[in-house]
């Protein structure tokens, strides 16, 4: 019997070093972070290098409203030391029942493994009113805080500690890694705020309201959403209203996020003749992509489209 | 970190077993253990992988000084706008304070509130309704013809404190001209067990089968898949506990085992002390970043159990057929999901396939018949459905699925059998369902449903028109 072989015979060996790796797996020093979105993967690894082992939940090309609670990210939460999520109700449709699933103490809400990044920067759109007719509206404000580079240095600011509290030996580890981020950060932040100058009071119309907190930092102006409310598939009344007001307005660049369909950005740019400027909604982290990278990509895209 | 690992004192003790030699191992135990060793060489050799392909920015060490004189006044001029943000966080939470001071409903659990609605129209008659082999009980019944509503329900939960969390399901629906509240689920579960493991105890749906957890509102069909109508009356649930394990596995690996009270359909009786155990084990990864599966095994057990099923008029009392005995029933079930670059918004496609093989040893008494009628019963009954269902654009999903169910059922007396609705006739049930359905936004469906049910001998056409509204807080959904 082949039960038997693994026993005794030929295979004793296999079976041990099968085993083996069990030891060396579970000697691994690194934290386990499980990122929600990628623009936390890629924030983690910038301040934790080879201290941290990341997973990012989802990719750049996922609505990280609509996940599923896979199996898969079950098994992930199940071994997280650190959980890294935007909070702010993005992640309400799959996160609460992952982290009651994953039955891991360390992740549950109020221990130092639960780390939420909306819950330490100030939210725009708040709404006023809570009332499903406006929409799947959010009632913390606008979960979409990373497409801002002052409130990524934020939450870098907010992760650097919590990754000391977690990991209180590697202190000055991460504290030096901070310190040279925020540096380049602030580098960066110039360079951007310098191109962007041409972006100030420029006027767009974008799908939906993902990108307000870049607007806010640019200074560009949201005429409109294809959405007629948040979570709602833009209908033909309400793109053909738009299509009056973007006529009457000087509108620069249709905003479209890349994992949306773009039918309706299409529509409307062929027939208003402004121009759609596609871009991925968050750092493309599997592939490699830092956050920095993904930051100038998008602010090339905007100046260019702005320019024309 | 110093942390007892649950794998390593596992493969320890598999490491001294295997050393000595004295101990004997079950097939199960093996098969387990190379599923918990496996995934874990394979995550951290592609964790190494994935950790080489990470940029290593070295930007900062070209700063020259100059820069970084002016950097240093511009850090200083950004912590400064921290500061004040950080003033605003401190005031925003301020905010809050006061509103929490302006009255406790803050503290109020989530509250979500389902109706649910039907326009139902068959060729044959509902109440004509019967399934050869399987003589139903519990919910299996077919709603009425024309406009009726299917169970309104109210969902509150919320974390207890930090170490547990609560829910409560009411349903309210109406039997027999009479609305009544039902008491779905009342459960607690650990949130600080730890170590993947967590408790539930209360009411709950057993975790048996897939489909069997999943509240109704969720279903992607109006009816219960025939073989769930037939041998759980729609679903099992009863009064108990569950213990159930997430190994730290890159695989997902969940078992977890059941003990009930024994009361409910299709057990039932009284039992002093457990009367219904379950087990199952539930696998699932992903296959790239497109592709989820989950696969399942379960079993159900529940011996000295009386089942009652739904009686019927027959020239005086009604006459209801109990099965006395001993039951047992195991599962299988794998589910593969789909979605373009994972990304479920705009499409997603689902494929899902359960069986399940229930076997009954002991007699079928019909109660209130005079004389009291009785035979022994062999009963074996098994069936399974499959169902693809395909979310085409944002708001259309479209479906279809096919079951079918065999029985063999032997005893002492054909005639109280068939009287019982036990003896099948060599009529296999097969039925198939196509629907649509139109979704406004994640909180309203219209779903409009056909049936070809060959149930029993009269084959009849059902049609549905559903509409399944969900009011309040944002209610997770399982896999």
């Amino acid at each position: 019997m082949l039960f038997d072989k693994l026993i005794n015979g030929q295979y004793r060996y296999f079976l041990l070093a099968i085993c083996g790796l069990f030891f060396s797996a579970s000697s691994q020093a690194t934290l386990n972070v499980f990122a929600c979105e990628p623009e936390w993967a890629a924030l983690a690894n910038v301040l934790g290098g080879e201290k941290l082992s990341i997973f990012s939940a989802t990719t750049s090309m996922q609505d990280p409203h609509y996940i599923q609670a896979r199996p898969s990210l079950i098994a992930k939460a199940r071994r997280a030391d650190l959980l890294i999520c935007t909070g702010a109700e993005l992640e309400a449709g799959w996160l609460p029942l992952l982290i009651r699933k994953a039955a891991n103490t360390k992740i549950q809400p109020g221990n130092s493994g639960h780390f939420f990044a909306a819950d330490f920067v100030s939210k725009l759109g708040v709404p006023e009113q809570l009332d499903r007719s406006h929409g799947d509206v959010h009632g913390e404000g606008n979960p979409h805080i990373h497409t801002s580079p002052k409130y990524i240095l934020r939450v870098a600011t907010e992760l650097k500690k919590r990754l000391i509290q977690i990991d209180e030996s590697n202190q000055d580890f991460y504290q030096k890694k901070f310190d040279a981020f925020e540096k380049r950060w602030l580098l960066s932040m110039q360079r951007w705020e310098q191109q962007a100058a041409v972006l100030k009071d420029v006027k767009i119309v974008a799908h939906h309201e993902y990108w307000v907190y870049l607007n806010d930092w640019t200074g560009m102006h949201l005429l409109a959403t294809l959405e007629p409310v948040p979570g709602v598939s833009p209908g033909s009344s309400h793109l053909v209203s738009l299509k009056k007001r973007i006529a009457n307005n000087d509108v620069k660049m249709i905003m479209h996020v890349a994992y949306v369909n773009d039918r309706a950005a299409t529509w409307l740019s062929e027939q208003s003749g402004v121009p759609v400027v596609s871009i991925a909604a968050t750092v493309d982290f599997q592939n490699g992509e830092s956050l920095t990278a993904w930051f100038d990509g998008v602010i090339e895209k905007l100046v260019v489209a702005a320019n024309k | 970190m110093p942390l007892i690992r649950f794998d390593v004192v596992v493969s320890t003790i598999l490491f001294h077993t295997i050393m000595s030699k004295k101990m004997k191992f079950s097939l199960i135990t093996c098969a387990v253990m190379v599923a918990l060793c496996t995934p874990v060489a394979a995550l951290s050799a592609a964790e190494n992988q994935a950790e080489k392909n990470q940029p290593i920015s070295n930007e900062a060490d070209n700063i020259n000084k100059q820069q970084i004189k002016s950097l240093e006044q511009r850090l200083l001029a950004v912590e400064t706008k921290i500061n004040s943000s950080e003033n605003e966080v401190v005031a925003n939470n301020n905010r809050q304070a006061v509103m929490s001071q302006q009255g406790n409903n803050i503290f109020n659990p989530a509250i979500s509130v389902i109706f649910d609605g039907v326009y139902a129209s068959y060729n044959n008659h509902p109440e004509d309704y019967k399934l050869p082999g399987y003589a139903l009980g519990g919910e299996a019944e077919l709603s009425a013809s024309g406009f009726s509503l299917g169970h309104s329900e109210i969902i509150m939960s919320s974390n207890v404190d930090d170490k547990f969390y609560g829910q409560l399901t009411l349903a309210i629906a109406e039997h027999d001209g009479e609305t009544e509240i039902e008491l779905e689920e009342a459960f607690f579960e650990t949130l600080a067990l730890g170590n993947g493991f967590t408790l539930r105890g209360g009411r709950f749906y057993s975790g048996i089968g897939y489909l069997n957890q999943q509240h109704q509102h969720a279903w992607d069909f109006y009816d219960a898949p025939l073989i769930y109508r037939g041998l759980f009356g729609n679903q099992y649930r009863d009064d108990g506990i569950r213990l159930s394990y997430i190994a730290a596995t890159n695989l997902f690996l969940e078992v977890g085992a059941e003990a009930f009270s024994g009361s409910k359909y299709p057990a039932g009786g009284q039992h002093d002390d457990v009367g219904s155990w379950t087990s199952f084990v539930n696998l699932g990864g992903d296959v790239g970043v497109s592709h989820s599966w989950q696969a399942g095994l379960s079993y159900w057990q529940a011996d000295d159990i009386s089942r009652e099923y739904g009686g019927h008029a027959h020239g005086g009392a009604v006459e209801t057929p109990v099965f006395k005995g001993d039951t047992n029933t195991i599962g299988l079930n794998a589910i593969y999901k789909w979605a373009p670059n994972g990304n479920y918004r705009e499409q997603n496609f689902k494929l899902q396939f359960e069986y399940f093989k229930r076997e009954d040893e002991g007699d079928v008494v019909l109660e209130n018949s005079n004389p009291l009628e009785a035979s022994s019963l062999n009963g074996k009954q098994d069936g399974w459905y499959l169902q693809a269902i395909w979310q085409f654009a944002r708001e259309w999903r479209v479906g279809a699925r096919y079951d079918s169910l065999s029985s063999d059922n032997r005893g002492s007396d054909v005639a109280v059998l068939n009287e019982a609705g036990l003896v099948a006739d060599g009529h296999m049930p097969t039925r198939s369902s196509v629907m649509a359905e139109w979704k406004a936004s994640e909180f309203s469906r219209i779903r409009l449903q056909y049936n070809y049910d060959d149930s029993y001998q009269q084959s009849d056409q059902q049609l549905f028109l559903q509409y399944t509204m969900s009011l309040g807080a944002h209610g997770a959904h399982a896999f």
